[in-house]
């Protein structure tokens, strides 16, 4: 070892913090569609805001408060047979300074906290209002001003400010969109509200963020963030949307309308997406056909995964609500989703799924 | 006054108790026998509660695993909060309130030695009846906070919800009888001239934690008792169809919930505030302050509960009243951090096992800290509750907080518990094992939760970007776990060839190091006299360094409270209680019946017994 250069040996000594920055690198390399750091809202700016204010000062009291503690540690190291050390019991001063200068930072930080949260519960003016149901485990949308329903893919025109007035069919779930708004609880027996507005045009992910049952992890949704004219095109076709989009002249499709009632189908799901018939429980499969997602925001909208849900939406959603009467084969599963993926009233989403 | 239990009922010399043998455990009214026994159910159960993690830390190693079931998940994260906190964490402190707080305070045993027994096998009935859901595949699955109205029979229509519901509330039965004794313990038993302000910062700690304890589980009590009269009786505390309301189990949860955290951590602030001064050779910094910081922090626990419902919409007022009230809680938690340092500043640190983990303890909790000093900022909140950010503040405060620093308990405490030294080069490379497993396994947690990822999922889609650090976590919670292996291999080794443990291995401050180690039954030959906030340190300076080793005393004419299976009786008998609020109705009337009547009558028939005996009972 007498040859070994020094220069090894303090390398070495660099690793596990190399190895810590390496980690770090490699992890901010992913994409996170649904962060919180990206706000792509005012709702969502101003809580970013507050956020990066306390980041900030905790940065700033980490750096001196675990300093100091290291540099303690260093610097007081002793030997079992060093003099005991001078015995000091505390110090007033210090116990003043100690307690006012934390004091001071609190009020910094309490200062934007306070005037935000008074900020984002300001009513919202002229807002497009849309109703959110929650269900064990799925979303409800519902637009008044339009007469529209929807499940799991909310339709939002750019730029207007969105004023929801949620409530649960059942359980405690918590409506969250990251980059847009934060979280607000939904109850079954209170209406609780939170509003929003996007700056850029794309589909951006949400997710149910309070534990609501065996299928909380798969609650998920959609916000579709349109220009004014593919909104209002969305709109349009959903208003006239009242009976299933026909399907003559596609064999498949049409022995797909078929098995839709004999299967039972029928019973919980409509595609009247304009004047939906009551007791229909499952989600609203008006415009089906064009949405990016299925089975709540988890699955994307290919045939393959269409025709495994249908085929057996409990191996994928154990505990799901969704059940088939008898068994759906192979081949019923195809003609199911040539039907479904015919429903489709307007065109998917022209905006490609957000990536920061 | 204020001597020992011992001199209050003692006519006669005492026989001889029985010193080994099975009977002799279940008969046991010693503290230190006792603590040892809740050392032992809650090591064991703590590492259950592990074991649960590391399963939940390996579905969630990539997405969309499909390892656990989503019901198994549910069980199993909610298996693991419940354990933590209350088979895990809180017996931890509890074994060292049992073997330490009379050893600090100068004292023969605590004051009411016989509730204490009945306290250890309450709680080791409701740990017992929580874990055997497992076998009938019920383990409670609605998360550890059992948030209403998922917790209604419509919901929850199985075993699960039952078992979650009485398990909490026997223990909280063991907990009341143990805050009411260590309460009387520690106001009545102080050994002369030990004045409430000459304590131990871990006997005071403690004594704030029985203080909370009785304050906060009442409220549970009241909760669980809702929602038992609403699952078993038809009633509607919670159900939002008869105007019932979910929000109420949101408030009582939380008012009890929060106090709960200060229940989990306070005693570990205790004991690192022996630790720090003891290996640091100099005494702790800003005693008075400590004392104050530790109760304002309690006063304030009960005044914060709805910081965990800023998502619930309560209103601009509501947000800003308890956002505020929260960050004031930073203040004497910094106090404290600040007086830590303080205590080691001018020392002449002795770096041995206790203090790597006091010392880990102190760097951990200001980040856990911090983290919740942003949750007080409330539109912050908005984003990171129920995220994995979440999972990372509690962990920092209660893993590199409390587990840390009953770690550095257990490392100074046990030589005088068993008589042998833990080889301190294995406690070494516990020490950094687990303090690289936890950073690798909860630092990026932080990332995860800010980064969209929620918390209570069982999986994940991909595309989210949730991959990477979910893999990290996973590995770095395997290592954590086999830092916790290198610990029994410790106690293992050492209690076969380690050093004998001296009387005071530590050059410590306090009374437990001036008596044999293990501590004689009747703990001190005489009860001593205290002058001073170091009492040992004091006589070291008079005396010189090291005192003599002290001996083993005869101690005939000592009496002790006689052995009793009273205890023992009336813990069985509610057990049989609460179970019969699990077996179904065994006669078709009333139909409208769901409990098992007989089972329940036996139960109560049973507790009675036991405890109207044990009240007649010649306690000498």
């Amino acid at each position: 070892m007498r040859f070994r250069p020094i220069a090894t040996g303090r390398l070495l000594r660099w690793t596990p913090l190399l190895t810590l920055l390496a980690l770090v690198v490699a992890g901010c390399a992913e994409n996170y569609p649904q962060t919180t750091l990206e706000p792509r809202g005012d709702f969502a700016r101003m809580v970013d805001n507050v956020f990066m204010v306390t980041v900030r000062w905790a940065i700033l009291v980490f750096v001196l408060v675990e300093g100091a503690l290291v540099v303690a540690i260093i610097k007081f190291r002793g030997k079992p047979d060093d003099p005991e050390p001078k015995q000091i019991h505390g110090s007033s001063v210090l116990e003043v300074v100690w307690t006012v200068i934390p004091a001071i930072i609190l009020v910094m930080v309490a200062i934007p906290t306070i005037k935000t949260i008074f900020e984002t519960a300001k009513e919202p003016v002229d807002a497009l209002v849309v109703e959110v149901i929650g269900h064990q485990w799925w979303w409800e949308f519902h637009y008044p001003e339009y007469g529209i329903t929807t499940a799991n893919e909310m339709y939002v025109p750019l730029g207007r400010t969105i004023d929801l007035r949620m409530v649960s069919d059942d359980v405690v779930h918590s409506f969250w969109v990251p980059q847009f708004a934060a979280k607000r609880d939904v109850f079954p027996n209170r209406e609780t509200r939170i509003w929003f507005n996007t700056e850029v045009a794309g589909v951006f992910p949400g997710q149910c963020a309070e534990f609501c049952g065996i299928q909380h992890g798969r609650m998920g949704f959609r916000v579709v963030s349109a220009e004014a004219p593919e909104f209002d095109l969305w709109v349009a076709g959903m208003s006239a949307a009242t009976e299933p989009v026909p399907v003559e002249g596609d064999s498949l499709a049409l022995a797909g309308q078929q098995l839709f009632l004999t299967k039972a189908c029928i019973g919980c799901h409509t595609f009247n997406a304009a004047d939906p018939p009551p007791g229909r429980i499952g989600p609203n499969l008006a415009n089906i056909g064009s949405r990016t997602m299925i089975a709540a925001g988890m699955l994307e909208n290919t045939d393959e995964n269409m025709a495994m849900w249908i085929r057996d939406p409990q191996s994928y959603k154990e505990g799901s609500l969704m059940v088939i009467a008898g068994e759906i084969t192979v081949a019923e599963s195809e003609a199911l989703v040539a039907y479904l993926r015919a429903q489709q009233v307007v065109g998917p989403p022209t905006v490609a799924a957000d990536i920061q | 006054m204020a001597t020992s239990a011992v001199e209050h009922a003692a006519p006669h010399a005492p026989a001889a108790h029985p010193k080994t043998g099975l009977w002799s455990w279940l008969t046991t009214v010693d503290h230190k026998r006792i603590g040892i026994m809740y050392g032992v159910s809650a090591f064991v159960l703590f590492m259950l509660g592990g074991f649960e993690a590391l399963l939940l830390r390996i579905q969630l190693g990539s997405a969309d695993n499909t390892f656990l079931s989503p019901d198994v998940y549910n069980q199993l994260f909610t298996m693991h909060g419940t354990t933590m906190i209350f088979l895990g964490v809180m017996p931890l402190s509890a074994m060292f309130f049992n073997f330490m707080i009379p050893l600090q305070i100068g004292a023969r045993d605590v004051a009411f030695p016989r509730l204490n027994a009945f306290s250890y096998w309450v709680f080791l009935v409701g740990a017992i009846l929580l874990n055997v859901s497992f076998v009938f595949n019920a383990a409670p699955n609605a998360g550890w906070f059992g948030y209403a109205n998922l917790t209604e029979t419509q919901y929850s229509p199985g075993l699960n919800t039952d078992f979650w519901v009485i398990g909490l509330q026997i223990l909280g039965v063991a907990s009341l009888a143990a805050a009411v004794n260590f309460f009387v313990t520690i106001i009545n038993m102080r050994a002369p001239g030990m004045r409430m302000l000459r304590m131990p910062m871990f006997v005071w700690m403690s004594f704030i934690t029985q203080i909370l304890l009785l304050l906060a589980f009442p409220v549970i009590t009241v909760a669980l008792v809702f929602l038992m009269v609403d699952r078993y009786f038809g009633a509607n505390f919670f159900q939002p169809a008869a105007n019932g309301d979910p929000m109420l189990w949101q408030h009582l949860f939380w008012i009890f919930g929060h106090p709960e955290v200060y229940i989990l951590i306070l005693p570990p602030f205790g004991i690192v505030s022996e630790i720090l001064p003891v290996f640091s050779r100099k005494p702790l910094f800003g005693y008075a302050a400590m004392v104050f910081s530790g109760a304002f922090i309690a006063v304030l626990g009960f005044g914060v509960w709805s910081h965990h419902m800023f998502a619930t919409g309560m209103g601009p007022i509501a947000d800003a009243s308890f956002g505020l009230l929260t960050m004031l809680i930073a203040i004497p938690t910094g106090v404290k951090i600040f007086n830590w340092i303080g205590t080691i500043w001018g020392g002449s640190l002795q770096m041995k096992t206790p203090m790597y983990f006091a010392l880990g303890f102190i760097a951990m909790f200001i980040i856990g800290g911090l983290s919740g000093i942003m949750h007080a900022a409330v539109p912050a909140d908005l984003q990171q509750t129920d995220t994995y950010f979440i999972v990372a503040h509690f962990h920092y405060v209660l893993f590199g907080g409390s587990v840390f620093a009953l770690m550095a308990g257990a490392y100074y405490w046990m030589p005088k518990m068993f008589g042998f030294m833990l080889s301190e080069s294995i406690g070494k490379v516990q020490f950094w094992l687990m303090f690289i497993g936890f950073n690798l396994t909860f630092f990026p947690m932080h990332f995860l939760g800010l980064n969209g990822m929620p918390r209570r999922v069982y999986t994940y889609p991909e595309g989210l970007g949730f991959e990477f650090w979910n893999l990290i976590e996973t590995a770095g919670s395997m290592l954590l776990g086999f830092s916790f292996l290198v610990f029994i291999w410790n106690i293992w080794k050492s209690k076969r060839s380690g050093e004998v443990a001296p009387a005071d291995p530590w050059d410590g401050a306090t009374l437990e190091w001036s008596i044999p180690s293990p501590p004689q039954e009747f703990n001190f030959g005489e009860i001593p006299t205290v002058d001073a906030r170091d009492p040992l340190w004091e006589r070291k300076r008079v005396e010189g360094r090291p005192l003599p080793e002290p001996p083993q005393v005869s101690g005939d004419d000592i009496h002790l409270p006689n052995p009793s299976v009273k205890p023992l009786i009336a813990a069985i008998g509610i057990g049989v209680f609460f179970t019969g609020f699990l077996l179904g109705n065994p006669w078709p009337i009333p139909a409208s019946l769901t409990i098992n009547l007989p089972v329940v009558l036996i139960g109560f028939a049973l507790t009675a017994y036991g405890i109207f005996s044990w009240a007649f009972e010649p306690a000498e």
